[in-house]
């Protein structure tokens, strides 16, 4: 007859084992990978460690707190608004566009003299720098030099792409709306009489940007030269090549320029505008007393409810005035000290009856 | 023209794959897109591709996407090209095929064809429906084993009808077989079959006895021929298997809804925020045009506001993770592969590992509530085993609980006795001792049992005897006696030759008194070569007591003593007795025997009457006690998933006895029950009574209006509703038949039977069609919001295995239907407290760890542009560099979250066996559900508040202003804090449930994972916000020299810290206060402080009360097939068969 064969051994399953017994283990291997048996840590959360946790916790943060809080009252830092809203502020006539250029000085007092290097800061407020169209409307390619992106600027600058059939360099709303108030500082010495206060401006741009991001386009020819064939920016008054007189500081390396683009994260912002440095020890840098600020007032912000104003700021190990971060602290200190006690409490009243129900093997 | 052909047998591949090389790309990419999300994603990118409400560069969505699908591409390639070994399917290929030179051809059974003739031969398995024409065995019988089909064990008849059976193995006359068959079309029933053949002009009916079903095994018959009347899905087995669905798992749904609620939520975030940006032109962009002008297309604020719509909708979309899904698919696999790994799943004896066949439902396996189990193959193993006897009130063999099952136990040397069958074993010495000794009533016991049976036996070889029985008990009793010396060798129709210690002697057979269900024994009549008549009788005890002569009142009692043992050990007994008849009486008897057979009316019951006359004044020999042997470790994994609160249906095909026995025996109904409902109607209002009834019992009242349930019910009549939990009185059983199901499955009854099986802890279900099986199934899935899991091992199985949520292979002895349709496969009963208390419940831990940790993540990640939008006009401006949005989830967070989900263990393995308590919250769903997902909504939220508001606080107004500085800051605290979140987070739960989104369980691989990723994050910042790069696309990275310039400001850290603190402080308060008041927590603390707890053996109770357990699974009538002579081989003279062979 045919084939005899039993059904039973041949369908199991499993190969088919050859002859000779020599059948190939499918056994898994027995590795702790496998087996889900890797040796492992486990953390369980026990009065013993979270207690303890919430008090460190408080007692680390409130004397950071504390100290954060001491810096921060430490720094000098005064704040001058020269918006003019005020019919007494003496920058009050430059509201009016037809004035120009129009200059108006703002006196004011330091009561503590400024020791270290001072910044000085513009600021504007209601300013909508961090707007997507806004912050999208700049060509990355044009500000690092790069000749063709000149001449035809990205789609993302529009609407200030071009102008009278020229490409602007640079393009875009950011540069187009940049900061171009002056400020010049002087110190009201013994007899009235005005002494300039030296204010440095380059130095204010982070390096990578000034070194690496920015760059005027390729050549050695004059800069204006080498922006042949653009035109500027519609609300600028000069061309990018004339901002500075300084070579290094001209053109898209500006650190002015540089600093604007660097757009604010929020609508109130400061960006820094000069740096004042400290002369030597034994004078403060800023001594306290009378000071004129006077302005070159080009920058309209009236229209959109805006604010201008200027900071003069010493700073520390952790950088300038900031109130929040020292409060914050000592706040969220106590309240995980607080915790921790409230905690301490129920455990105590709930964790005694719970613990007594152990289980039992 | 027909020909035929014999079988071998070769591997087959089946390839199910609707890939190709060449279609695979723009096809699977056809199907992916048809997935909801990705084509939301597709949609978005078209969206982000207009420059107007362009608020994300392109490549946020492109890369992301990308990188999803090609893991599925690759997912898919890898399972269409290369699947895994178990596709390889063994089919048999017997062989058929239409050539006109009456070859025989062999042919695989792919091939076979629908008229087709072909040629079965021994333990073959049959995979067609096929009408028998003729066979090798007297009459054209055919025995078959249905094991498959119905899970019984005991041998079927089928018979040719004689026309054709005439044709023999004549291949000229087969292959000019012309015959016509009409028969009806496919259907599900297994015992109906009606056609006709037409034959030479005349019309022959045929039944389902003519056919041999698909499933079945060709036993002790050496050769048959037979027509193909089905094939394939028409089959009567395929008929009723069910369709196979696509399983999605409860989790699945949830995160559709899930997803749903994320788009309502974003809609109404970007309405809302698209109203603020209306608000904002109004009040302040009009005015600001000075510096921003209006684009050329912007007539007004509101058009503004529509675009802006858009540009949130785009920014806000990583809510709806692209990578989720796909997130989701990796933790599954990577759960199955521990599945597959598994080493304590894996069976030596067959080289069986655990198998994983589908990947997609591990977290379900955490979730059951039902399982429906097959008994024959599943719980048990279908062996039976002569276990016990006790002969004229001495008992002989061991307790097994005496013993312990695991104590190795000398086996009984049965060298004395030439024809034993060397696979029998038997413990008790005494017993052999004594049958040497040649005790009188020992040796009539195992005379008895050698002759009192329907057993054929075989003997190829000389002395190598097979028995062919009809049950699997009747083989081991007659087993037992050839092994002790009283050897049934052969017989014919009129006589048995039993070898008794060595000496031949022929008894002459005078009647043998069939079986019946009623009658509950058979008896033979014998005459020794003493000439002497005896009957011998076996049967159920409760039966044969009450026909014992009174004199052997005493030994009745000591022997019910012994058989209340048996019992007690779960074993399946029988009494055997014998009485001396006169020969006179006896020649009477025969007289009125003859003429009861011959009546026309009436006559089962004149026969019945007349074999009870005979039957009476028995003389009681003793007990036999036969162990139904149930695979290892049944009851006490059947233990442990009560004590999880799942619950055990049997769903058999075998008889109520039987299954009742193994119920008892594995633990699923226990003599501490309070009562055992067995529902046995013939119709619908009987049926309905006694489930009501029933129901009334386990919780009074419940049939009241005012029950809840049944005011719900009343109230609430739309289909898709759900029934709730009803919690009984005390611990019942519930046993119900098929018949009685049929009626109880149809229309209003079916509620009545889910309300009232739903409320015994144990419910029997016996004599079901596969069919049946697969509708109590879908029953419970579609009025209980639970998970159902069927497992079993046979080709009656299947429907079931397709119809549950989860379905269960068991690789068993024969046939492999039932694992090729099943999700998970293994090979012993007791590896699924260990897929689900382990497996199961690891996977639905870590899943729903997973989707909470996965939501937060991604709340808290989006929201931030949500709080940004109140300080930058409404204007769609996003928080964070691009790039960081488009590696947030695929790259910064993915590592932790996976390292979390493919190896947290919140207890270890030996804490989940030893306490089955833990898997409840997974039934209840108490992990992850809506309320837990509101909450991961509610904890995202306020960490995207504090991740916006803290940073803020440090830049506003501070010498840092500017906006990338500000990203920077943002980002690297919102990703130590879902970092943080990774390793130490929250719980939650209700009543008793919880969650800890931590990390429990800290392995070097978490470490890295998770430490690295921080790690990573910072490298890429540095190579993203390089120099070279900046320069080489100044466009597209922006950020150039941001990590040099900030990281090193004390603000940022501080900042980072301040923020880390203030997300995590009150998540550790809540996870510390949450194990003070929910209890289960604690306890699974305790478990992960003390690893290893000692083993506790778990002491079997054995049920002590006393069950009828009637031994024969047996069918009726084989008394009469030996009789008439039918069952015996005509030594026909061997045909020289060398043509058939190849």
């Amino acid at each position: 007859m045919a084939m005899n064969y039993n059904a039973k051994d041949e369908v199991d399953g499993g190969p088919p084992c050859p002859p000779g017994g020599t059948a190939k283990t499918r056994r898994p291997d027995n590795t702790a990978f496998k087996q889900q048996r890797l040796p492992a840590w486990q953390p369980i959360l026990t009065a013993g460690t979270v207690l303890p946790t919430f008090f460190i916790i408080g007692l680390i943060f409130i004397p950071i707190g504390i100290g954060i809080f001491v810096t921060s009252n430490n720094i000098r830092e005064i704040e001058i608004d020269y918006t003019g809203t005020d019919p007494s502020s003496p920058c009050y006539k430059c509201l009016s566009p037809n004035v120009t250029p129009c200059i108006c000085t703002i006196n004011f007092t330091l009561d503590q003299s400024f020791e270290g290097n001072v910044f000085m800061y513009y600021g504007l407020s209601n300013f909508y720098q961090n707007h997507r169209r806004y912050v999208k409307s700049r060509d990355d390619g044009q500000l690092n030099g790069d000749p063709s992106a000149l001449l035809n600027p990205s789609k993302e600058c529009e609407p200030y792409r071009r102008n009278e059939d020229k490409p602007i360099a640079p393009c875009g709303a950011i540069a187009n709306s940049m900061f171009n108030d002056t400020l010049e500082l002087f110190q009201v010495g013994n007899a009235s009489d005005l002494m300039p206060i030296t204010l440095k401006k380059k130095g204010i741009a982070w390096w990578t940007d000034k070194n690496v991001k920015f760059r005027n386009p390729p050549g050695t020819d004059p800069l204006e030269e080498r922006f042949k064939g653009t035109t500027k920016p519609v609300n600028w008054v000069k061309p990018v090549y004339m901002l500075d007189s300084d070579e290094d500081n001209n053109g898209f390396i500006n650190e002015d320029f540089i600093v604007w683009m660097r757009t604010a994260a929020l609508p109130t912002f400061r960006k820094l505008y000069r740096l004042i440095e400290r002369k030597n020890d034994l004078h403060p840098t800023l001594p306290a007393g009378r000071y004129y600020l006077n302005i070159t007032y080009n920058y309209p912000v009236h229209s959109f409810d805006g604010r201008k104003r200027m900071i003069l700021s010493t700073i520390s190990w952790m950088g300038g005035k900031n109130p929040f971060l020292g409060i914050a602290y000592i706040t969220i200190g106590s309240i995980s000290f607080l915790l921790g006690v409230v905690l301490l409490v129920i455990n105590h009243k709930y964790r005694n009856s719970s613990n007594t129900a152990d289980i039992t093997i | 023209q027909t020909c035929l052909l014999i079988g071998t047998e070769k591997d087959l591949d089946v390839k199910t794959s609707k890939y190709n090389a060449l279609n695979f790309l723009p096809m699977n990419l056809f199907e992916q897109f048809q997935r909801l999300a990705n084509a939301y994603f597709l949609f978005l990118l078209f969206l982000q591709l207009i420059p107007q409400i362009s608020s994300l560069a392109w490549y946020t969505t492109v890369v992301p996407l990308m990188v999803v699908l090609s893991i599925t591409a690759v997912k898919d390639f890898i399972s269409a090209f290369f699947p895994p070994s178990i596709v390889k399917i063994r089919l048999w290929h017997a062989g058929i095929q239409g050539s006109l030179s009456c070859r025989i051809v062999t042919e695989k059974w792919m091939n076979v064809q629908v008229g087709d003739i072909i040629k079965l031969e021994n333990n073959q398995i049959v995979t067609a429906d096929i009408l028998l024409l003729s066979s090798s065995e007297p009459y054209s019988l055919t025995y078959i084993e249905t094991a498959e089909l119905d899970g019984e064990t005991n041998l079927k008849v089928k018979q040719a009808i004689s026309v054709t059976s005439e044709m023999e193995d004549n291949l000229k006359l087969l292959s000019a077989f012309d015959g016509e068959v009409r028969c009806e079309s496919p259907n599900n029933k297994l015992d109906k079959f009606t056609g006709i053949l037409m034959y030479k002009g005349k019309n022959y009916i045929l039944n389902h006895d003519r056919l041999i079903l698909r499933g079945c095994v060709i036993r002790n018959t050496d050769w048959c021929y037979g027509l193909v009347i089905f094939t394939g899905p028409d089959t009567k087995v395929m008929q009723n298997s069910g369709k196979s669905t696509f399983k999605r798992t409860h989790i699945d749904h949830l995160m559709n809804v899930l997803v749903l609620w994320i788009f309502l939520f974003l809609g109404c975030m970007c309405f809302l925020l698209a109203v603020g940006h209306y608000i904002w032109e109004n009040n302040k962009g009009y005015y600001f045009q000075d510096y921003l002008p209006w684009e050329d297309y912007v007539s007004s604020s509101v058009f503004s506001a529509t675009l802006i719509f858009w540009s949130y909708f785009i920014i806000l979309n990583t809510m709806v993770p692209i990578s989720l899904y796909v997130s989701v698919e990796i933790i599954r696999l990577g759960n199955s592969f521990y599945i597959n790994w598994d080493q304590k799943m894996f069976y030596e004896p067959k080289n069986m590992p655990a198998q994983a066949r589908t990947t997609t439902l591990n977290e379900e396996l955490g979730q059951v509530k039902y399982v429906f189990s097959d008994k024959t193959g599943t719980l048990t193993q279908n062996i039976m085993i002569f276990n016990k006897c006790s002969i004229n009130g001495i008992l002989y063999g061991m307790s097994l609980v005496s013993l312990g099952r695991y104590i190795p136990k000398e086996k009984v040397d049965f060298s004395y006795n030439k024809l034993a069958d060397p696979k029998f074993s038997f413990y008790d010495k005494t017993l052999v001792e004594v049958v040497k000794k040649g005790d009188h009533w020992v040796h009539l016991f195992f005379l008895s049992l050698s002759l009192c049976h329907t057993v054929i036996s075989e003997e190829k070889v000389e002395g190598e005897l097979v028995y062919q029985a009809q049950s699997p008990d009747e083989g081991a009793l007659v087993t037992a006696a050839r092994n002790f010396g009283f050897v049934f060798r052969s017989r014919t129709s009129e006589t048995i030759m039993v070898v008794e210690m060595g000496k031949t002697r022929i008894y002459q057979l005078l009647a043998i008194l069939d079986f019946s269900n009623t009658r509950k024994r058979m008896s033979v009549i014998v005459r020794t070569p003493e000439n002497r008549i005896l009957l011998f009788c076996k049967g159920a005890d409760t039966i044969l007591c009450q026909l014992l002569h009174p004199s052997c009142r005493s030994l009745k009692d000591i022997t019910m003593d012994h058989l209340d043992d048996f019992a007690s050990d779960g074993l399946r007994t029988l009494m055997l007795a014998y009485r001396e008849l006169d020969s006179a009486f006896f020649q009477d008897w025969s007289k009125k025997h003859s003429e009861a057979c011959l009546s026309l009316e009436n006559r089962e019951n004149k026969i019945s009457i007349v074999y009870e006359e005979i039957e009476r004044d028995l003389m009681l020999l003793g007990a036999t006690a036969i162990e139904d042997k149930l695979q290892d470790g049944v009851p006490e994994t059947i233990l442990t998933l009560n004590k999880a609160k799942i619950k055990i249906w049997v769903l058999t095909g075998d008889k109520q006895e039987t299954a009742v026995n193994i119920a008892y025996a594995c633990n699923i109904f226990e003599d501490e029950m309070d009562e055992i409902f067995i529902v046995e109607g013939n119709n619908g209002e009987t049926v309905g009574g006694e489930l009501r009834s029933a129901r009334e019992k386990m919780k009074p009242g419940s049939l009241l209006e005012s029950d809840p349930v049944n005011s719900y019910l009343t109230t609430k009549p739309q289909p898709p509703f759900k029934i709730p939990e009803e919690v009984p009185s005390g611990s019942y059983g519930l046993i119900i038949n098929g018949y009685s199901l049929a009626h109880a499955l149809e229309g209003n009854l079916e509620l009545e039977l889910l309300r009232t099986a739903c409320m015994c802890k144990g419910v029997i279900c016996c004599r079901m069609t596969p069919l049946q099986k697969a509708q109590v199934v879908e029953l419970v899935k579609k009025y209980k919001k639970v998970v159902t899991l069927a497992i079993g091992d046979g080709a009656n199985d299947v429907s079931m295995i397709k119809a549950a949520h989860i379905g269960v292979g068991i690789s068993g002895q024969e046939g492999m239907q039932a694992m090729l349709s099943s999700d998970y496969a293994f090979s012993q009963f007791r590896y699924l407290q260990r897929l689900l208390l382990v497996h199961g419940r690891w996977s639905y831990n870590r899943m729903c760890k997973f989707l909470s940790y996965f939501f937060y993540k991604n709340f808290a990640f989006t929201l931030v542009h949500v709080w940004y939008a109140f300080y930058s006009g409404f204007s769609a401006q996003t928080v964070y560099d691009t790039w960081f949005i488009t590696f947030y989830n695929l790259i910064y967070t993915s590592l932790p979250v996976l390292g979390l989900s493919l190896f947290d263990q919140d207890v270890n393995e030996t804490w989940s066996l030893r306490f089955p308590e833990l898997y409840e919250p997974g039934q209840h769903n108490l992990y992850f559900n809506k309320k837990e997902f509101v909450k991961c909504l509610l904890h995202g939220i306020y960490s995207s508040f504090v991740l916006f508001f803290i940073p803020m606080g440090t830049v506003y107004n501070s010498e840092i202003s500017d906006y990338q500085s500000f990203s920077l800051i943002v980002q690297t605290s919102l990703l130590c804090v879902v970092t943080m979140q990774v390793l130490s987070g929250r719980e939650e739960g209700k009543e008793g449930g919880k969650i800890s989104l931590e990390t429990t369980y800290w392995t070097m691989i978490s470490h890295v994972f998770t430490w690295g990723s921080l790690g990573f994050y910072f490298c890429i910042l540095f190579f993203l916000y390089s120099d070279g790069l900046c320069l080489l696309f100044p466009d597209t990275f922006q950020f150039l020299g941001v990590a040099r310039n900030t990281l090193n400001l004390p603000q940022m850290w501080l900042s980072v810290v301040l923020s880390i603190i203030l997300c995590m402080l009150p998540v550790i308060g809540y996870q510390f206060l949450k194990p003070l008041f929910w209890p289960i927590i604690d306890r699974i603390h305790h478990c992960m402080r003390h690893p290893l707890p000692y083993p506790i053996r778990t002491k079997l109770k054995h049920t002590a009360s006393r069950r009828s357990a009637y031994a024969f699974s047996h069918k009726q009538g084989f008394g009469a097939l030996i009789t008439s002579g039918k069952t015996v081989k005509a030594k026909l003279p061997k045909r020289n068969s060398s043509h058939y062979k190849r």
